[in-house]
């Protein structure tokens, strides 16, 4: 414990995957590192005034200005010649909604920063509300399931699309239940001499609801069901793949989550359902995601 | 105050600033392009590319994420510049007090224009009056010397230990941005003796991990923002002590926080921030010569409020007209509003009129002054309209 | 405690704050069954489950009881306990 670049004592929820996904990201990348983080839960979780979880440097600035900050950062370390990881650790939130003009910038203007989206799929520092990044279906506090309402009508945004678009050299999606690839992925990252994007599926125990321990089950039946393949590219090819071992069904992974509970309730939810299965089956053709 | 002609060079006001800049030795410029700033940040990048000037150019993607660079950067130990106008400095009002919260000694110059909408390019000073409260000293530029002598000062105060507060300096768009006059350019030398090197005191360093930018509740907020309070109280004396300062190594000094033109026997006093200075002077010169005891006051630094300094300057006006290129809607406007309450807990009584004049770029014409005075002159015999528009066309509305 | 200018704050400094103090349940750790896989400290999200001696700890002062460790461990060597006082 006293080697973790995270110290306890930190206000996330108990059982949140986000401080687990940090502290992995933090082990690989090690001491010569400044993070730069948005608001969200990881920011006010972990700094309160006068505590500060973090025990490398560490630059908050706005909700939607992480890249923007950090691409100020990284031109002065290149400016003194320092070889200092720079990586903004932000939620989905920030990262696929308000920061994506700073995003689309800091990506374009091709910076040595290593940009980790801990992915809980809402903005859940606020309450649970619908972010670029939430599933199909999802309830969420400003998509509710009601009488005139099904939850989220949209798809989630193809972040990892968007980056790549911007000719992003790594590209890269992980998940907290699988910490071997996830600290791969981020040393991988580091070696890269440009911007590399890396997004983690980090389930939320609070906005998601689902029973307490269980957000790491959660994260591996999101990648078993083949709703969040594990993918890496390198320079705009697919290089890497993760292979599902146990398929599981889709209904295995969303019946045990409170935001998915309208579907299996409500009779006019039954189309929504077999279009999130399309959605997994269409992931494992597209990227054989079983052999 | 004397000026050495000897060394005068006829630039654009633009390019004077962005000489300025370059003496003051930023390490990274982030700056968006607008409209009437543009060439200030063209003339850098161009200093840049041709090696005259050693700092990173960032062309960012936005006024947002141009001052929000420059939050890492001041973070890492960098001197930064940016500079902005208008619509750029109302996209950057979050990042405007996240770098005056976080004590982060930037400088920018704000090419005054109007704020839309309606859209117009052309100067006024709504845009830095509307964000006066925001946390950062705002210094107005007469002419274009002193726009380049006051970023250079900016830098010493913003750095100052016990200051650590962001500078604005403030120029008018077009009319000082675009105008071609004789300058006296900084030396380089001389300007990095004034001007020492940036040596914050915690900046993100693996050796000495700190955090920065931790979220503060309600038992301690306050007392950040009374840090800071404290801070432009301290600006006061620091802004005229650099002034001075500056005068000794350059020869030239237009006050420091307030300065005054016939202001001494005045019965009649002008009081207004930035070009429009020029155009009073004519006026009140040919005013004088008709004997009309009239006077004018400039506000250099416009935050601080220099409340002592005013209430000494103004104390035997009989009658006070403040001029400016703002309004505040739903108010009157900010200079006028700021100076009444300096005043209203004093001794001094002395009847302030305000008028807004020159929005969306209209000139100020002699005639314009001569009105206001007319109208000051009924003020003191009890002919009293606190605010209004000067010269409004009544015809189209 | 005087304030630093700018919200700046000393590193690691959250250890002041004991979250211990939040939890209902309490891992039990049985070091017979463990096979030593450091899943239950690599997934813990406080980060408070350390090596003593060769075995698996929680650190008491900060685990707050989420039953990640007892979730995953494959040899089911935690159990959550509700704790009394």
């Amino acid at each position: 414990m006293d080697k973790s670049l995270l110290a306890p004592g930190h206000r996330a929820c108990a059982g949140c995957a986000m401080p687990t996904t940090i502290r992995l990201v933090l082990d690989a990348a090690g001491p010569n590192t400044i993070v730069v983080s948005p608001t969200g839960c990881l920011e006010v979780t972990t700094t309160p005034f006068p505590e500060s979880s973090w025990c490398v440097p560490w630059l908050h600035s706005l909700f939607e200005n992480a890249s923007a900050a950090a691409s100020g950062v990284e031109v002065m370390l290149k400016r003194r010649g320092k070889d200092t990881n720079v990586v903004i650790i932000g939620g989905d939130g920030s990262t696929f909604d308000i920061g994506m003009g700073s995003n689309s910038g800091m990506f374009e203007r091709g910076h040595k920063i290593l940009y980790v989206c801990y992915d809980n799929e809402a903005y859940m520092n606020t309450g649970v509300q619908r972010s670029g990044s939430t599933p199909f279906c999802v309830h969420t506090t400003t998509t509710p399931s009601g009488s005139q309402s099904q939850g989220n009508p949209r798809p989630k945004k193809d972040m990892p699309a968007i980056a790549l678009a911007h000719g992003v050299p790594y590209v890269a999606t992980a998940s907290v239940a699988y910490p071997v690839d996830l600290r791969r992925k981020v040393k991988r990252a580091l070696e890269v001499n440009g911007p590399s994007y890396l997004q983690v599926n980090a389930p939320c125990i609070t906005g998601w609801t689902f029973d307490a321990g269980t957000m790491i089950e959660l994260a591996r039946l999101a990648v078993e069901s083949g709703l969040w393949p594990l993918l890496e590219y390198e320079k705009g090819e697919l290089v890497g793949v993760k292979k599902i071992r146990r398929p599981r069904s889709v209904e295995e992974y969303l019946k045990l989550q409170g935001r998915y509970k309208h579907l299996f309730k409500k009779a006019e939810c039954a189309d929504m359902l077999s279009q999130i299965k399309d959605m997994a089956l269409a992931n494992m053709a597209k990227y054989n995601l079983v052999d | 105050m004397s000026y050495n002609t000897a060394n005068m060079k006829v630039v654009e006001g633009s390019y004077a600033v962005a000489h300025a800049v370059m003496c003051c030795r930023p390490d990274v410029i982030s700056a968006y392009p607008i409209t009437p700033q543009t060439h200030i940040v063209e003339n850098l990048s161009q200093m840049v590319a041709d090696g005259e000037l050693d700092s990173e150019f960032l062309t960012v993607d936005s006024e947002f994420s141009a001052l929000s660079v420059l939050v890492g950067v001041c973070a890492a130990g960098g001197r930064g510049y940016s500079s902005t106008t208008s619509q750029g400095l109302a996209l950057m009002y979050e990042v405007l007090y996240n770098v005056s919260g976080l004590r982060m000694p930037l400088v920018m110059n704000v090419a005054n224009r109007a704020m839309g909408a309606p859209l117009n390019i052309w100067n006024d000073q709504q845009d830095a009056i509307g964000a006066r409260d925001v946390g950062w000293i705002q210094i107005y530029a007469e002419n274009v010397q002193e726009a380049v002598d006051a970023t250079l000062q900016a830098y010493k105060i913003a750095e100052d230990k016990e200051i650590r507060t962001p500078v604005m300096v403030c120029m008018d768009g077009f009319v000082l941005t675009h105008v071609y006059e004789p300058v006296e350019l900084l030396d380089k030398e001389k300007a990095r003796e004034f001007l020492p090197d940036f040596e914050p005191e915690h900046i993100l360093d693996p050796d000495h991990p700190m955090t920065f930018g931790a979220f503060a509740d309600p038992s301690t907020y306050t007392e950040f923002r009374y840090q800071q309070f404290e801070a432009q109280l301290k600006a006061l004396p620091k802004i005229e002590e650099v002034a001075r300062q500056f005068q000794e190594s350059f020869g030239r000094y237009y006050g420091g926080l307030i300065d005054g033109y016939f202001l001494d026997d005045a019965d009649i006093v002008i009081v207004t921030l930035g070009s429009v200075v020029g155009t009073i002077k004519d006026a009140i010169d040919a005013m004088r010569s008709e004997g009309k005891k009239v006077g004018m006051l400039k506000i250099r630094s416009y935050r601080p409020f220099p409340v002592q300094a005013l209430r000494k300057a103004l104390k035997d006006a009989a009658v006070i007209a403040v001029i400016e290129k703002d309004v505040a809607i739903g108010g009157e406007a900010g200079l006028v509003t700021d100076l009444k309450a300096a005043f209203y807990n004093s001794s001094i009584r002395t009847p302030i009129i305000g008028f807004a004049a020159g929005l969306g770029g209209r000139d100020i014409t002699i005639k314009d002054i001569r009105r206001m005075v007319e109208k000051a002159e009924a003020a003191r015999k009890g002919d009293l309209s606190e605010f209004e528009f000067l010269a409004l066309r009544k015809e189209i509305l | 405690m005087a304030i630093k200018a700018g919200s700046l704050v000393d590193p690691c400094s959250t250890r002041i704050t004991k979250t211990g103090a939040w939890r209902t349940f309490v891992p039990v750790f049985d070091h017979e069954k463990c096979i030593k896989c450091s899943l239950c400290e690599i997934y813990c999200p406080e980060g408070c489950i350390h090596q003593e001696d060769g075995l698996y700890i929680p650190d008491l002062d900060y685990c707050k009881g989420c039953s990640v460790c007892a979730n995953e461990c494959p040899r089911m060597a935690i159990t959550m306990v509700l704790e009394e006082k």
